[in-house]
């Protein structure tokens, strides 16, 4: 381990969803290093522990937005804090999403659930610069309308192609149901010149590639943001391995064509 | 990285120390503040522990080992190295089981303050690392200070450790340091290295320096030039030992072995025998994982962050929301192995194995690497003549 | 896109004209029912513009919607197997253009050209199995509570 967590303080918090907070945070004192779009954070809860968290915004003056799901201990004390608290942040850590890869191509950017949050910022990035790009497409799956993130901002990004599809769908849900693939009619893309960015549950994500993979995208601009167990985040602990991949350091974006064969192994 | 048992120097500069300048060599080490640490006989095995002097050396001790077997003998010479590994490695002083990180304290008004912690620079000492231990430890080099981020603490330990290799002149029957490409000559990395000669003519120590403090130690004690006679003998005794290792891998390419034997039936076999205890990776001396314990006082206004050993054979440690990713025992092993013989390449550039054998000893039901190899790569071969495609 | 997949890219050289010459342009109103569950299976569309809700009623609920069929893609797949009765509801969540096409005709201009028949059939089936895949993934409930799977 090297540098122990930095504190910073919560300037404001938003219930996303029902199991879902987003959070602004601001430098108390030293900044850390500038996120890039993909990375992560490790999130210290006081006296609780961490968690690593992938950063839902780069804001000006070094501040950083996350949005974080109660799955454990430490996110539930996440969950709990209110302005005006501190908490410790280690980072950045990790591989971003490779976007100039992607320069000239086509985008697909391709969430399930809370994977929308790492790829915010990259839409982000990209709407700041376009002209460096094809065209832009966000496809979203979402398990109901009450669970999708960032509902209001969805509906102002200005894109060739915006899709929103659910599991389930309650009264009065006007939109898609069915799986996220469902949306690629309707995106604008043309396969061989298309960068595709996916984050979500990993049966999403195995779906997803394999379907533009029968389209035509190239399994090395096929890009996925995969998840294990992180603890320290420096390449030390060893928990995050998937076959080859520490996925601290070589993750958590990794190019299709290195880990299709992973993923497909069981309990690997 | 030069193989250990070729490309060496005919006639590097050496000298002759005999059992009185060992023990000048430890009393001059303790005389430099360093603490020396070493193995000795206690309880039934031969330890790493402090050594106030040479005399505690396991003088005239052997081992007789085998798969879940361990057993200290008397020796008929009173040879002080003639035992292969012990339950301990280097790693329980560099990689200590658990280690302050950082500690943490909130304020009535909520300000969080965080303080490093502060790795006061140890100074040992390492008296008898084997060869195959001292790539062990070039091995957590790579790992802990080798890539993007530093282990501050494992860096504090390991700049302040004077490491005196001892070439391996008997090899116990779990070791395969020839086929691993580790010893029985000690390759790069020592500042002293000695090689123990037993003869008719005296017991003596053929020592040679590898960095410049190893050779101002060396030139402080009572020596005599090294004499062609124990040179002979010397390399005589290390080449034997190259000779009669216990085991071997087999001769193929371990790291593609392992990448292509991933749905291997022989994982089912060994998981029918494997505890998944996690002695190995206690035992290994290249085994890094560890895991963090987050605790707070009474008050709660204070907390501290450690570093605790953990095993990949643990069912949490591959936890993640959904539950554990290696549920079965057969992953686990899988994940083991496949990480020390195969992926470690991918992820550190080389082997994570040195051919010790302590896994082999330590396993409570007998579980063999080498044995585990071989059967993965006849499985292979077999699957190759029945044509099933090369993999 | 259009050009991949979809029925028509699926058929043969020839072949899309032959169907269209078969098929009648329709338009459905935002809201307005398609089919109902157990009604008569004689006919499928592709729809073209608009979204189509599959249905589901359950007494003393709203519909639930089981599934939606969106532009390019096959609307109906009952006609094609007996005993010929719809096994959804499909009612239209926005304005729905549509190609329809009679099961008669279809079967008819099939049983001369085997090669349709056969395309035709590939598509349905490959149809029917990605809504089973999806149907089947979403069983697994993967975005709730404990089926997350990414950073936390």
């Amino acid at each position: 381990m090297t540098d122990p967590p930095v504190p910073y303080r919560v300037l404001d918090t938003r219930p996303e969803t029902a199991d879902t907070v987003t959070f602004r945070l601001a430098p108390a004192g030293r900044a850390l290093p500038p996120f890039a779009p993909g990375q992560f954070a490790m999130l210290y809860a006081f006296g609780v522990g961490e968690a690593p968290v992938s950063v839902a915004g780069i804001l000006p003056d070094s501040g950083l937005m996350h949005t974080v799901r109660a799955v454990g201990a430490v996110s539930r004390a996440l969950h709990r804090l209110r302005s005006g608290d501190v908490v410790g942040v280690r980072g950045p850590f990790g591989t971003g999403w490779d976007l100039p890869l992607a320069a000239g191509d086509d985008l697909l950017v391709v969430a399930g659930g809370i994977g929308l949050a790492p790829l915010r910022p990259l839409v982000q990035a990209v709407l700041a610069a376009p002209q460096g790009y094809g065209r832009l497409n966000v496809l979203v799956g979402a398990r109901s309308p009450d669970d999708l993130l960032y509902r209001e901002e969805l509906g102002g990004w200005a894109l060739p192609y915006c899709g929103v599809t659910v599991d389930r769908a309650g009264a009065g849900w006007p939109g898609r149901v069915g799986l996220v693939t469902a949306l690629l009619d309707q995106a604008r893309f043309s396969p061989a010149e298309t960068t595709a960015f996916i984050c979500g549950p990993e049966v999403m994500i195995r779906a997803t590639a394999r379907e533009l993979l029968h389209r035509g995208v190239l399994p090395q601009r096929i890009l996925i943001s995969l998840e294990r167990n992180m603890h320290c985040a420096t390449g030390h602990c060893g928990h995050c391995q998937l076959g080859p991949l520490l996925l601290c350091r070589d993750g958590p974006v990794v190019g299709y064509d290195r880990a299709e064969h992973l993923l497909t192994v069981r309990e690997l | 990285m030069p193989s250990a048992t070729t490309t060496r120097d005919p006639a590097p500069p050496a000298c002759v120390l005999d059992r009185q300048g060992l023990d000048a060599l430890v009393q001059a080490l303790r005389a430099r503040g360093r603490t020396v640490i070493g193995p000795t006989h206690r309880g039934g095995a031969i330890v790493l522990e402090e050594l106030r002097s040479a005399a505690e050396l396991p003088y005239g001790w052997g081992v007789e080992l085998d798969g879940g077997h361990y057993r200290v003998v008397r020796r008929e010479d009173e040879a002080a190295f003639a035992h292969s590994a012990g339950p301990q490695s280097w790693k329980n002083y560099l990689l200590p089981e658990r280690v302050r990180q950082w500690t943490a304290d909130r304020a009535p008004d909520g300000e969080l303050t965080v303080r490093q912690e502060r790795h006061p620079p140890a100074s040992y000492a390492f008296l008898g690392v084997r060869p195959c231990d001292l790539r062990a430890i070039a091995i957590q080099d790579r790992v802990l200070l080798g890539g993007w981020h530093r282990d501050d603490a494992y860096q504090a330990r390991r700049n302040g450790a004077f490491l005196i290799a001892v070439e391996c002149t008997e090899p116990g029957a779990t070791c395969f340091c020839v086929s691993m490409g580790t010893g029985p000559a000690a390759g790069p990395g020592y500042d002293i290295a000695l090689t123990e000669v037993l003869d008719e003519t005296g017991h003596r120590f053929l020592a040679r320096a590898g960095t410049a403090e190893g050779a101002e130690v060396l030139a402080g004690l009572p020596q005599r030039d090294a004499d062609a006679a124990t040179r002979t003998a010397a390399a005589e005794a290390v080449e034997s030992a190259a000779g009669r290792m216990g085991r071997s891998m087999p001769p193929v390419d371990l790291h593609t072995l392992m990448a292509s034997s991933l749905e291997a039936e022989r994982w089912d076999e060994v998981a029918s025998r494997c505890l998944t205890c996690g002695n190995c990776t206690m035992a290994c001396p290249t085994c890094f994982c560890t895991t963090t314990e987050d605790i707070t006082d009474l008050t709660g206004d204070h907390a501290e962050r450690w570093s605790r050993w953990e095993s990949c054979y643990d069912l949490d440690f591959s936890h993640l929301p959904g539950g554990p990713v290696r549920q079965s025992g057969r992953s686990r092993y899988r994940q083991w192995l496949t990480h020390k013989l195969g992926t470690w390449w991918d992820q550190f550039g080389s082997s994570g194995c040195v051919g010790c054998g302590r896994c082999i000893v330590w396993c409570p039901v007998a579980i063999d690497i080498t044995e585990e190899a071989h059967a993965l790569h006849q499985e292979q071969l077999a699957r190759r003549a029945a044509g099933e495609g090369t993999p | 896109m259009m050009g991949h997949g979809g029925l028509f890219a699926a058929l043969p050289e020839g072949r899309r004209e032959a169907l269209l010459a078969i098929a009648r342009e329709v338009k459905y109103p935002v809201g307005s029912r398609i089919f109902e569950e157990g009604g008569r299976a004689d006919r499928f569309w592709v729809v073209n513009t608009g979204t189509v809700a599959l249905d589901l009623h359950v007494p003393g609920r709203r519909a639930a919607v089981i599934d939606t069929v969106g532009p390019g893609e096959l609307l109906g797949w009952s006609w094609l197997f007996p005993p010929h009765h719809w096994h959804l509801g499909a009612q239209a969540t926005g304005e729905v253009g549509a190609w329809e096409f009679g099961a008669d005709s279809v079967r008819a201009l099939c049983a001369r050209d085997p090669e349709l028949d056969h395309a035709l059939l590939m598509y349905v089936s490959e149809t029917i199995g990605k809504r089973l895949r999806s149907a089947r993934t979403r069983l697994l409930d993967l975005y709730g509570p404990a089926g997350s799977g990414q950073l936390r």
